[in-house]
């Protein structure tokens, strides 16, 4: 059974259609470069699998879990990070994920809290309020309540989003770590982090899917992938 | 790390009402709220009501203004519920964690109301005032605190759904202030006056009923009825129901 499940899921905002019959699914392994122009629907598409928009026809599913019909247990077993990675900008970090946890209802709170405060190496900022962040660390922030609870399913919007190249290398390198136990979707501009980091892509564009593929067949299209991103999208 | 584990309702509840009633003292604004309550609670009891130079140990002059005050700060209060959720951003996050919109929003509702709580327990040396110059009822007293806070509920439900409609909390404030300022008027004479010209007797009767003043009076005399505590829950549940409703057809 795969983890993530997207099946013929259309959207529309009044006339326009931001997905129309997008089709997937990613078994538990897989990391899957989205690829796509801004307003593609990437986050769309997103947005409907995590369950944060209802979609107009189709259904998604995480882990076996219908988001629609099924949401909050569907949602137990999915990690999201949305687009900027929005946070309580009064809490302290500490504070925020505790709040991640508790609202989880994770019986080790506090060690969860220790643990991923360790992993996503925010112990330094840990009593800072999220507000006096750098984004770099704010991103860092999204990410680490989006795993705080060892999710089998990863959805993250742009995770390295302003990142620095050190920080972008932490992220990936602590996502690689993660791949083997979980179903991933990072969703990117960035075609250096196909190469480094997917297993497969998927390239959408006006709200279709343009190609979905291994990373290997992906990278084979051509030496210089923003042509290659191009000729796909156009 | 194991994975995620059984379900506990109750859990996400509770920690967006922490997270509310506490979201409220992270910044100063909370205790500007409870201050401007506290001066204007007093003054308009003493000042405006004349509490004092009544010369009777009651508070109905104390209680007379509170749907004026409710109506003006709880929808400050409330502001946040939604409008602060969606300018942040973090709506998107809070219902993509395992928490029902109706979890949510009642965790949001009862942390607000809580806090309107707080507010109002600070005005209590008002009632120790009154004790020690006379010798009041104290069950009267205590059915105003108790009507008083049943309306502030009521104010708070309007708040909910102005909250939920915008991601600004100054047209929340604004939108609450109106719904709430309108309801307190419903019941004042000028506008009986007002309706009658346009409604039959009977009917004008029965939206006297919907004001404020009008359902926190018997408690003010000491009256625990179950009509105006009704009227008071209905606004509340109904306001909390359709701003759950509004976001989940967001």
């Amino acid at each position: 059974m795969p983890l993530i499940e997207a099946k013929n899921l259309r959207k529309a905002y009044g006339p326009i259609v931001a997905v129309r019959d997008v089709s997937f699914a990613v078994d538990r392994g897989e990391v899957v470069g989205f690829l796509g122009p801004n307003g593609a629907g990437k986050s769309t598409t997103m947005k409907l699998l995590t369950g944060h928009l209802r979609p107009d026809a189709g259904a998604a599913a995480v882990a076996g879990r219908d988001v629609t019909e099924d949401p909050v247990a569907a949602k137990r077993n999915l990690g999201y990070s949305p687009e900027g990675a929005p946070a309580y900008g009064e809490m302290t970090v500490r504070e925020f994920l505790r709040f991640a946890a508790d609202l989880r209802g994770l019986d080790d709170a506090a060690e969860r809290v220790r643990a991923t405060l360790d992993l996503c190496r925010l112990g330094e900022v840990a009593g800072q309020s999220i507000d006096t962040l750098s984004k770099g660390y704010r991103m860092r922030v999204g990410f680490a309540q989006a795993v705080i609870h060892d999710p089998e399913v990863l959805i993250l919007d742009e995770p390295t989003d302003g990142l620095d190249p050190n920080q972008k290398h932490e992220v990936r390198r602590i996502l690689k770590d993660m791949a083997a136990r979980k179903a991933v979707i990072v969703s990117t501009h960035i075609l250096e982090e196909v190469a480094e980091l997917c297993t497969r892509v998927i390239v959408i564009a006006r709200g279709e899917i343009r190609c979905d593929e291994p990373r290997e067949k992906f990278l084979a299209r051509g030496a210089d992938l923003n042509a290659v991103f191009r000729h796909l999208t156009a | 790390m194991s994975a995620a584990p059984a379900p506990r309702s109750s859990a996400a509840f509770r920690a967006v009402l922490r997270r509310e009633f506490a979201g409220y003292f992270r910044t100063p604004l909370a205790y500007v709220f409870l201050a401007v309550f506290n001066a204007f609670a007093v003054s308009l009891a003493f000042f405006v009501g004349g509490l004092y130079e009544a010369g009777v140990a009651s508070l109905d002059r104390f209680f007379l203004y509170h749907p004026w005050l409710w109506a003006f700060l709880a929808p400050a209060a409330g502001a946040r519920l939604w409008a602060e959720e969606r300018r942040q951003g973090t709506i998107e996050l809070l219902l993509t964690w395992p928490v029902t919109v109706w979890q949510a929003a009642l965790g949001k509702f009862l942390a607000a109301w809580l806090f309107l709580a707080c507010a109002l327990l600070i005005t209590l040396p008002v009632a120790f005032t009154v004790g020690w110059l006379g010798d009041p009822d104290a069950g009267v007293i205590a059915a105003g605190y108790v009507g008083s806070l049943l309306c502030a509920g009521g104010c708070l439900g309007v708040a909910a759904v102005a909250s939920a409609l915008t991601r600004s909390q100054v047209i929340a404030f604004v939108t609450g202030f109106l719904g709430c300022f309108a309801l307190v008027l419903v019941g004042y004479g000028v506008f009986d006056e007002l309706l009658s010209g346009a409604l039959s007797s009977g009917a004008v009767d029965e939206v006297r009923r919907l004001g404020l003043w009008r359902n926190l009076e018997p408690f003010t005399l000491g009256l625990l009825d179950a009509r105006p505590a009704a009227y008071f829950l209905s606004v509340a549940f109904a306001g909390l129901g359709l701003s759950a409703v509004i976001i989940e057809r967001r």
